[in-house]
């Protein structure tokens, strides 16, 4: 069997999951919390021998070594890889903080992204090589950054149910920026799965999907009747959010989690992903660099973008020591990071490569 | 209660211009500053292409606000003016850099006394109120007088990894018998945010010495030409005191398509006549001679070179009896122990074949190089292409065999040349970093105090604790300490 098989498994493992997970936060009845876990877990083994699946199968196509041939080389196998660490970083905190709540967050982010993989149409065929990336830097490289994407992918959904479950006044700015957050988020993924309904072809190239594709069933139809009116119902789903945004505090507070655990786990998050990410995504990435192309720093957007990343974790972890930052704010700086993190991993392969290859047609 | 003998608070208005100064860089807002003006600039600099033709930038513009080519043009003019279209070289880049290296340092000898204190100071014996008053605290009862529990404090105390630094009698005078054991670990561990600060000090210093004493050029050497020098932006020479020599240059494919497998480049290095060094260069493996470090970048065709190449072929005799012939389009050559003449009549460097099969060039690279060979004598004639790719097309009817070995003398090999005597210091950096933020992250400053006094029915046992972060890990060990206390003499009794 090939890996592509485990990895449908694990796909529907996780929106199962997702099922569960609600299940059990509606009727707080522990068989079903069990039964959420243990798909969860099944999901995770099936993903992980899909994983190990297509190494073997990569290092076979390309004829190297095993160390080499990590299946991490594409947008597809980049994001299997992190959902693998974002479950696996769920289970440990499930384990360690013995609460189930956050289940219902984390699974559905992970049956998104691989269900964001179908919708995209992105490449899966596994490919040799190129000359660049042959090199033992790969291996810790990209495994580093994303185990350090993952643990920041915690202190995002962490960072953004703090702000949830500690605001309610709709004039204040945590309020706000929350509501409006979880808006475009929404928005976005609703926009792109209106896209797929709409097109449902599939996508030669990233830059492809960007120029004819994203968003081309909303708001940058052809249409001007369509559009208006994607940024009207936008708006509109936008205020509703801020206006009800009581009623998702009331439902993060029926979880039984304190404000304090939500606040920790978000440090220790990104605690762990800060030095991971310093060492292996920027550290070893300039190493690497070094070696195969004499700069080990040349401000090309990627670059830019993991140091601009950087500096809002640098941020974070200053801020908490600062007078009057707990809480709320440092809370935003969180968001805001992972933020950055989505713009370094697919912002600048998706768009700025994208606006350049706008120039060069 | 303002009280009149108070200090000056530290905001008094009466400092001087230096103080303020002071006070200003070692703040953490001015940090924030310097942090938004460095990231929002960048922003500005990923969205516009570097170093690029004006034309590109212009294209961006337009597309980013959907104005019209005018407008898009005076914008670019103003952007480029101010130095974003090379901004990350720009003085006021650099500056924003410079500010940042100044904050960190005033920022950290401003904090660093009072957490050296800390650090070095050693553990002291608590008050028993004090103890009462750490973060962690445990209390249990155990058999036996204070004076045996001690031992068992101490031999506690190493099992869970500490050293206890001494047990001293407190209140001895009152005759109570308590004992104090206490002991602490990872003290310099609170100095980890600094040697984080001056790593980023050490890499910031290295990258100014990189760019005042080194430099990046580029070189573009043909198959078996020679050159002293590399050249930079806008084509300056740079000496490189010796000679360095591309051999041969090589695309290898994986298996028989047209994806790279590796660019290899054969380089020897000649000081003074000599040949002194010889190392084949690929991606990710680059050669150094006398600090200066040549890297495989790119490879091209040497204009005007078409049809020039050298052919080399590797000619094998029905019977066995084989030899390296080179030779060029036009050129005939004998194949060994036999009367066999063949003669080179086309050439192409990427060859294949249309759908109604007739023969054309794909590609001006050496992709898949063929040559077209006639070949007569021993009362026959054939013909054919033969194919680097596909030795099985030299197999010719007779049992003789034509290998088309490579085509050397059209390509050139690019190389990045570089010299940076800072790289080394960026590396020291690059370690100091890592220990700086494991230091930070991973390890913290752990103490923990121990108190036996006398009790009716044997001794008390308080144990205070404190660790400056990861405060969980350090109250599970803790925890252990205090089962290993407990288990211990009941242990003995049973």
């Amino acid at each position: 069997m090939d890996s592509s098989v485990f990895f449908g498994w694990s796909t529907v493992a996780y929106i199962f999951a997702m099922i569960l997970y609600i299940g059990y936060i509606a009727f707080k009845n522990n068989a079903v919390g069990v039964a959420a876990t243990a798909v969860t877990v099944g999901g995770f083994a099936s993903q992980t021998l899909a994983i190990l699946l297509r190494w073997k199968e990569f290092a076979e196509i390309g004829n190297m070594g095993i160390l080499r041939a990590i299946p991490l080389t594409n947008l597809y196998e980049s994001l299997i890889f992190f959902v693998w660490c974002l479950i696996l970083a769920y289970l440990v905190i499930e384990y360690k903080y013995k609460t189930k709540s956050f289940g219902a967050f984390i699974t559905p982010v992970a049956g998104l992204v691989l269900a964001f993989i179908d919708i995209s149409g992105m490449s899966k065929n596994i490919q040799p090589l190129v000359p660049a990336l042959q090199s033992n830097w790969l291996l810790v490289h990209v495994m580093m950054s994303f185990i350090s994407y993952a643990m920041f992918a915690v202190s995002f959904s962490t960072g953004l149910m703090y702000l949830i479950s500690s605001t309610d006044d709709r004039k204040d700015p945590a309020y706000i920026f929350w509501t409006v957050m979880l808006s475009i988020f929404v928005i976005v993924l609703a926009a792109m799965g209106l896209d797929y309904l709409t097109f449902k072809l599939s996508v030669k190239s990233q830059e492809d999907l960007i120029r004819s594709y994203l968003f081309k069933a909303s708001f940058r139809s052809s249409s001007s009747a369509v559009s208006a009116g994607s940024v009207a119902v936008a708006a509109a789903f936008t205020f509703v959010v801020w206006r009800f945004g009581g009623i998702m505090k009331k439902i993060i507070r029926s979880f039984e989690i304190s404000s304090e655990v939500l606040d920790e786990i978000t440090y220790k998050s990104i605690a762990m992903g800060f030095p991971i990410f310093t060492l292996g995504g920027l550290i070893f990435g300039a190493i690497w660099a070094d070696q195969a192309w004499g700069k080990y720093w040349t401000w090309d957007p990627k670059e830019t973008w993991s140091l601009i990343t950087w500096f809002f974790y640098a941020f974070y972890l200053h801020s908490r020591l600062m007078r009057g930052w707990k809480g709320k704010k440092v809370a935003i700086v969180a968001v805001l990071g992972f933020i950055a993190v989505i713009f370094t991993y697919l912002g600048v392969n998706l768009l700025l490569s994208g606006l350049h290859s706008y120039g060069s047609e | 209660m303002e009280n009149e003998n108070k200090p000056i608070p530290a905001e008094s208005p009466n400092k001087s211009l230096t103080d303020r100064i002071w006070d200003l860089f070692a703040s953490v807002k001015l940090a924030v500053v310097i942090f938004s003006l460095i990231a929002l600039t960048s922003v500005v600099g990923t969205l516009l292409e570097q170093n690029a033709e004006p034309e590109k930038n212009i294209q961006i513009l337009e597309k980013l606000f959907h104005i019209g080519h005018e407008t898009a043009h005076s914008l670019y003019g103003v952007l480029d003016q101010i130095g974003f279209t090379d901004m990350y070289r720009s003085w006021w880049f650099f500056s924003f850099l410079l500010l940042f290296a100044a904050n960190l340092i005033i920022c950290s000898i401003a904090r660093l006394p009072r957490v050296w204190k800390l650090a070095r100071e050693p553990i002291r014996p608590l008050s028993a109120d004090l103890i009462e008053k750490v973060s962690i605290k445990r209390a249990l009862t155990v058999k036996g007088k204070p004076l045996q529990a001690k031992e068992l404090v101490q031999s506690a105390l190493k099992e869970i990894g500490f050293k206890p630094v001494a047990a001293v009698s407190e209140e001895a005078a009152a005759g109570d018998h308590t004992f104090q054991v206490y002991a602490e670990k990872g003290n310099y561990s609170r100095l980890g945010v600094y040697i984080t600060h001056l790593s980023i000090l050490i890499i910031l210093a290295g990258a100014i010495i990189g760019l005042f004493f080194g430099f990046n050029a580029f070189l573009n050497l043909p198959e078996g030409e020679t050159s002293s020098v590399a050249y930079k932006d806008r084509g300056k020479e740079i000496p490189l005191g010796f000679e360095i020599r591309c051999d041969n240059f090589e695309v290898e494919y994986y298996g028989q398509s047209d994806m790279p497998k590796s660019y290899k480049s054969w380089l020897s290095v000649y000081k003074n006549g000599k040949k002194v060094k010889e190392k084949q260069i690929v991606v990710n493996d680059p050669l150094t001679y006398d600090g200066i470090t040549f890297y495989q970048s790119s490879f091209g065709l040497v204009p005007n070179s078409q049809g020039k190449g050298i052919i080399i072929l590797k000619v094998t005799s029905a019977g066995g009896q084989s030899q390296d012939i080179q030779a060029k389009v036009g050129d005939t050559f004998l194949i060994p122990g036999t009367t066999v003449h063949g003669r080179i009549s086309d050439f192409s460097p990427a060859l294949s074949i249309d759908p109604s099969g007739k023969p054309f060039t794909y590609d001006e690279q050496l992709k898949n190089p063929a040559v077209f060979i006639d070949f007569s004598g021993a009362g026959q004639t054939t013909s054919g292409w033969i194919l680097k790719r596909y030795p099985q097309t030299g197999n010719l009817q007779d049992g003789n065999r034509v290998q088309l070995v490579d085509v050397w003398g059209v390509e050139y090999t690019g190389m990045q040349v570089r010299r940076d005597p800072g790289v080394g210091i960026v590396y020291l950096g690059c370690i100091i970093m890592a220990v700086g933020l494991f230091m930070s992250f991973f390890m913290s400053h752990r103490r923990i105090w121990v108190a036996v006094s006398e009790d009716k029915s044997g001794s008390k046992i308080t144990v205070g604790a404190s660790a400056h972060r990861n405060r969980a890990t350090f109250e599970n060990k803790v925890d252990k300490l205090v089962s290993i206390l407990s288990g211990g003499p009941k242990g003995g009794n049973k």
